[in-house]
């Protein structure tokens, strides 16, 4: 009698073991019940022990199989029992083995799972900031920083909250007759609501300036497409044109320089960034590695970090002259469209993310 | 009996005729090239402003205040000036142009290419 595999494999959410430790089950299950074992269940399988899997012979007694059938064949069909015999090995055998791979697999799994643990509690203690920090005490600086990331946290979910009105705005205008005024209006609000989050983000960047650098407060897929803190600006550029058409030459011509000097721009950027990276990797590994004294060079590594706070302002304030010569460019309407267009490409990427994230927690 | 008054200057004073050298000395060398730009040897963005101009076509000239004895007060000179850091500061045709932050908005307003153009080599 077999169990099912899911009761006793209760699958941990998130973790890649649980498809291969479903499947290791599922092929173990199958093709034991194509070699007849009937009396075997799952959990009988951790149990190391030097237990053939056939305990039942027969006649129900315990035993070797092979020496009760040896007494057996010799006396009425020897070919059949020998065939049989050896088929019983056979299987045995792989039995044997394929029990040897999934405990093996087990162990695999098991000490993957304590190190997620640990990562996990590692991650935590570093602090997501989502939990608060009571103190009664005067605020040391790295409550300032707690708080402060908390407040952005909040203040970004209701960023996102209005960026969704505003985005349904935009959509209803265009769809409708209306005037270019009204039509200005919600445009400006769209740009000043960018500008908004640019002078959040420049705040939580003196707090902590990694929090912004690793896009903590976006999600998965939008991080994947980090630039310094944000989108890249040549991105969004590529994203947006389309939408802008029909264009007039002077306007095409306007946005082909636009988006020239804007990669070119980036680009330099970018390369102030690998250097960055490159002294302070530098200043980390001066002085002798292996001797385990690392403060004489920790003052010239942290005047590195300041600089990053330098980085994150400039990316951003790409960034935001991206928008705003854009802004200049365009027509109003064709500004519309251009904010609608990039409103609904964050969506989207916020909506890939949680999708992802339920894949993962969906048992197969 | 004359004696020569003793000339005791207060540090303040002493700092201003300090700085009146150095800002002479920024202003010369602002004037040096077409696109002059002072830094730092440690400073990524000044780097970066560097490499913005060499895409351009243009070679400005460099001046690392940090490898100069003087640095504190050519800091002081160019923060005098009006910038708002020390550095990049970037000198176009012997006027200030400004940090990082100005040379890259003039860049996408397309105001920076017609600047530099005469310097373009």
């Amino acid at each position: 009698m077999n169990t099912t595999t899911s009761s006793h494999f209760v699958p941990p959410t998130r973790f890649e073991i649980y498809d291969p430790l479903n499947k290791i089950s599922t092929m173990w299950e199958e093709s034991f019940k194509n070699n007849g074992g009937g009396f075997y269940t799952p959990n009988s399988i951790i149990i190391p022990t030097n237990q053939k899997p056939y305990s039942l012979s027969e006649d129900g007694t315990e035993g070797t199989p092979h020496k009760f059938d040896q007494e057996a064949s010799t006396s009425r069909h020897p070919d059949k029992t020998q065939r049989r015999l050896a088929q019983n090995r056979e299987a045995a055998k792989k039995s044997r083995l394929r029990k040897k791979a999934y405990v093996q697999q087990l162990e695999t799994s098991r000490l993957k799972l304590i190190r997620l643990e640990q990562e996990l509690d590692r991650a935590r203690q570093q602090g997501f900031y989502a939990s608060k920090r009571v103190d009664t005490n005067a605020l040391s600086f790295s409550d300032n920083m707690c708080s402060g990331i908390v407040a952005f946290e909040m203040e970004y979910g209701h960023w996102v909250e209005e960026q969704n009105m505003q985005i349904h705005e935009l959509r209803t205008v265009l769809n409708g007759q209306v005037s270019d005024v009204e039509i200005r209006l919600l445009v400006d609000n769209a740009m000043k609501h960018y500008f908004q989050l640019f002078l959040m983000k420049s705040a939580a960047a003196k707090l902590d300036v990694f929090y912004i650098m690793s896009g903590m407060w976006k999600t998965s897929a939008e991080r994947f497409f980090l630039w310094i803190g944000g989108f890249r600006p040549s991105e969004l550029l590529k994203v947006l044109v389309p939408h802008f058409d029909p264009m007039m030459d002077q306007q095409v011509l306007d946005v082909c320089n636009l988006r020239q000097s804007c990669q070119q721009a980036e680009d330099a950027v970018s390369q102030g960034m690998e250097k960055l990276q490159h002294t302070l990797a530098e200043s980390v590994a001066a002085g002798e590695l292996g001797e385990g004294s690392y403060v004489p060079q920790i003052t010239s590594a942290m005047e590195r970090l300041e600089a990053l706070v330098s980085f994150v302002n400039q990316a951003d304030n790409l960034r935001h002259e991206t928008l705003q010569q854009m802004h200049r460019i365009l027509t109003t309407r064709q500004a519309a469209r251009g904010l609608l267009a990039l409103g609904e490409y964050f969506q989207r990427l916020r909506a890939l993310s949680s999708s992802w994230e339920t894949r993962q927690r969906e048992p197969t | 009996m004359t004696n020569a008054p003793l000339l005791v200057l207060s540090r303040k004073t002493r700092d201003s005729f300090h700085s009146i050298k150095e800002m002479d000395k920024v202003m010369r060398l602002s004037s040096e090239k077409g696109v002059v730009i002072f830094s730092k040897s440690s400073c990524c963005l000044s780097y970066a402003v560097q490499v913005l101009f060499q895409d351009l076509g243009v070679s400005p000239k460099i001046h690392e205040i940090d490898k100069d004895p003087e640095c504190r007060e050519m800091e002081k000179a160019l923060m005098r000036l009006g910038c708002s850091k020390p550095v990049p500061a970037v000198f176009i045709g012997g006027k200030l142009v400004g940090s990082t932050k100005e040379v890259m908005s003039m860049h996408l307003s397309s105001s920076l290419v017609p600047l530099v153009k005469p310097y373009i080599c």
